[in-house]
């Protein structure tokens, strides 16, 4: 009987730390933008360039993350990215007149997009869309442009 | 070269054969397997303990030293670069997705795997199997079911122990030893690593202990029921899990790429 037991509490034990070793897996070494909400309205942009943005990305104001990427399509009609994002409705107030910019973490880090808040008195709602945009930008046509203007500067 | 061809032909028929009657013993012990967990449930905890409680041991010493020694070389690596901060995003790549649950597979066939096999081996050598199934009982359903289900069990546990462990470790010999900042090691890990990762990762843990508890039991139940073939028995338990193991995670991978 005593060596049932020991099984037993051993068995126990082994299943446990198995369990809490997965749940440290999952909770621990991802997420940091792991955003989950169970209230939120969907918001749309449309950019020239998306760059690498990709649906789950973070969409962030002043940084912290208050919502999240659900899709990143192409409008064949307007010829520009459509990117969808839902937003945590505890953050309902946002002015509609805010602006979204895709911007890198890092240098060389993942895309999100960040707001920045406007002034108008109307906010944000299910399904409306943000007007002010900037896109991503794009290493290489930044170093295009560098390569351009120091060569007509060294003409002159 | 008739002999020639009538050899390779025999042994082509001969390998089906046992492919066959493998994947057939592989549904055997599924069928019974439903019913062994709720009517004796006691029999596959005794057998998540062996597996599983017993191996944690060389689990765990293992899982930080391989942790480690990823920290290291990624250090030494990505310092060229200066970029040792996603030290922590390599090892946590690397053990995640590959390293934990193949070691874990290979470690498991080496501590758990040969016990199981000439345990059973050696039952059927001394006619404990024959005497089972005098008396009534079938010694599939009361010996080898619990066996493969306990390493079922135990095998997606030790994945995650051992992983967390060598995060553990990478976290000692980086942090600790080699001063990258913990903030950076943390954090550039949980920006770069996806729930995907982990279910990658969760799901070849499984597959291989499904394979290795089966290659296990199967060596044991059908080896030579003398004391050398209970040895080859388990030598071959071995070689054909770290193969299978290998060849399915490669498999795995290029899939789910």
């Amino acid at each position: 009987m005593q060596q049932t037991r020991s099984v037993e509490i051993g068995t126990g034990l082994f299943v446990l730390l198995g369990m809490s070793a997965l749940f440290f897996l999952t909770t621990q070494t991802t997420g940091g933008d792991n955003f989950s909400a169970d209230d939120t309205y969907e918001v749309k942009a449309y950019f020239d360039n998306v760059g690498s943005l990709k649906a789950r990305a973070p969409v962030a104001m002043s940084g912290v993350t208050i919502g999240r990427v659900t899709s990143v399509i192409f409008d064949p009609d307007r010829l520009q990215a459509e990117v969808t994002f839902e937003i945590d409705s505890q953050y309902g107030a946002i002015p509609d007149d805010s602006d979204a910019s895709i911007l890198t973490s890092g240098l060389l880090g993942s895309q999100y997009i960040g707001l920045q808040a406007g002034g108008s008195e109307d906010s944000l709602a299910e399904g409306s869309e943000i007007f002010f945009v900037q896109d991503a930008i794009v290493l290489e046509n930044l170093i295009g442009k560098f390569l351009v203007n120091s060569g007509s500067g060294g003409s002159e | 070269m008739t002999k020639w061809g009538r050899d390779i032909y025999d042994n082509a028929v001969e390998f089906l054969r046992t492919f066959g009657a493998f994947q057939l013993f592989f549904l055997r012990l599924v069928r019974h397997s439903p019913r062994m967990l709720v009517r004796r449930p006691g029999l596959v905890i005794k057998q998540v303990y062996n597996t599983g409680a017993l191996s944690l041991v060389i689990i765990m010493v293992c899982g930080f030293f391989v942790g480690g020694v990823l920290g290291l070389q990624g250090y030494s690596n990505l310092a060229r670069f200066n970029a040792e901060d996603s030290v922590g995003t390599v090892v946590a790549m690397a053990l995640i997705k590959e390293l934990g649950p193949v070691i874990t597979a290979l470690l498991f066939a080496g501590r758990a795997g040969t016990a199981l096999s000439s345990e059973i081996g050696l039952m059927k050598a001394t006619d404990q199997l024959s005497a089972m199934e005098m008396m009534a009982v079938n010694p599939v359903r009361r010996v080898l079911v619990p066996r493969f289900l306990g390493g079922v069990i135990a095998m997606p546990l030790l994945v995650a122990i051992f992983t967390c462990i060598g995060l553990f470790g990478a976290n000692v010999v980086t942090v600790d030893m080699l001063n990258v900042d913990v903030g950076a090691f943390w954090q550039q890990m949980q920006a770069t690593v996806d729930p995907d990762d982990i279910r990658e990762g969760i799901f070849k843990s499984i597959v291989f202990g499904i394979v290795a508890s089966l290659l296990a039991v199967w060596e044991g139940y059908n080896a030579i029921p003398t004391a050398e073939g209970v040895g080859r028995a388990t030598t071959r338990t071995v070689v054909i899990t770290a193969i299978a193991v290998l060849i399915l995670d490669f498999m795995i991978t290029a899939v789910m790429l």
